[in-house]
């Protein structure tokens, strides 16, 4: 729950800065910021009350493995939002650095990084 | 002004949208009947301990190729971005002592466990792309700190391509093998024992390309920023 609320905070306090900041490096710090408001937001619907990780070893079933599973079923969280996250965060970071290499490249045409020089590229 | 009062208008439209969710959550006690499924048949059917792999590598592996699809096109995109125009030689300082020498000792020491994350990414948590990102720190901490350090582009574009090549190849085995509606099934391989290093099925095989395939890439991206480092 208290996961839920901060992340949901994370996307609007990323929106604020993405949405006021003039310099285009601090526009992509915002989006980080939101999309780590976002994994936190998916993490926090996966959760399961008193769930561990979904890894189905010895420290949710002593059966062997094909009812280790059905055991497991009432200790371990949702493993589908984990791998969501696990992968948007891989995402996350290519897409960031997209995002950089094209300020760089910006910056190196127009000599400024701040969003206001570059109007005549707006629509 | 009027940016303002918009900017504060979609904030808060933004909180209104999510407050629902918010107000109406509660944190579930039962797995819903996907999860159950997906959590019974990770150690029923492909001999998996870690329920987190079987859905990224097996149950939603498409999602995965899709996945690594946009990393190799974000990398892509870096390295046009990021394109060296005139041969002047970028500018680099050297690292410190300390830096020097904590890259020489400790880069090796991230390779292995980098290795060791995703080829055990189906025992313990971890797999391919938390490997991969490993593996890339590592060479990162040593592109800070040699001023010499060249990558070799060869060895980059092949272990880049053949692990891609090679994650699709194995999917298609299960094609091959298994019958028409087994894309990337890994059961071709022997289940071997539970909880043991080679175990379910083709899966660790399939993680480990990933690994590869994800350090490969980031490690390419080092190497377009490096290349452009001190000509801004």
């Amino acid at each position: 729950m208290i996961t839920l609320v901060f992340g949901m905070l994370l996307v609007l306090v990323g929106v604020w800065a993405m949405l006021t900041r003039k310099q285009i490096i601090r526009i992509i710090i915002g989006f980080t910021i939101v999309d780590t408001g976002i994994h936190l937001i998916i993490v926090a619907i996966g959760y399961v009350k008193g769930g561990t990780a979904p890894i189905l070893d010895r420290a949710v079933s002593e059966l062997p493995a094909a009812a280790a599973g059905v055991e497991a079923l009432g200790k371990v969280v949702d493993p589908v939002p984990s791998a969501l996250v696990l992968t948007a965060i891989v995402i996350g970071l290519a897409v960031t650095g997209l995002m950089l290499a094209y300020t760089v490249r910006l910056f190196k045409h127009g000599k400024s990084d701040s969003i206001d020089d570059y109007e005549e590229q707006k629509w | 002004m009027i940016k303002n009062i918009l900017t504060v208008v979609a904030i808060i439209g933004l909180g209104w949208i999510l407050y629902p969710l918010l107000v109406d959550f509660e944190t579930s006690t039962v797995l819903n009947p996907l999860a159950q499924e997906y959590v019974k048949g990770s150690a029923a059917d492909l001999n998996l301990p870690n329920a987190v792999t079987a859905v990224v590598v097996t149950y939603r592996g498409l999602d995965t190729l899709g996945e690594v699809t946009v990393l190799f096109l974000a990398t892509a995109g870096i390295g046009y971005f990021l394109k060296r125009r005139s041969n002047k030689k970028a500018k680099q300082t050297a690292g410190s002592e300390i830096l020097q020498t904590g890259a020489k000792l400790l880069t090796p020491l991230f390779m292995v466990f980098g290795i060791y994350i995703f080829s055990h990414g189906h025992l313990s948590p971890g797999g391919g792309f938390q490997g991969g990102v490993v593996i890339a720190s590592g060479i990162l901490m040593i592109v800070l700190a040699e001023v010499n350090f060249h990558f070799s582009h060869l060895i980059l574009q092949f272990s880049e391509s053949l692990s891609g090549i090679a994650y699709v190849g194995m999917g298609l085995a299960g094609l091959v093998l298994l019958g028409l509606n087994n894309f990337l099934d890994p059961r071709y391989f022997l289940p071997g024992n539970y909880l043991a290093l080679f175990s379910a099925g083709a899966i660790p095989v399939i993680y480990s390309l990933i690994g590869i395939k994800v350090g490969s890439e980031l490690a390419s991206v080092l190497a377009a920023i490096q290349q452009d480092g001190g000509e801004a």
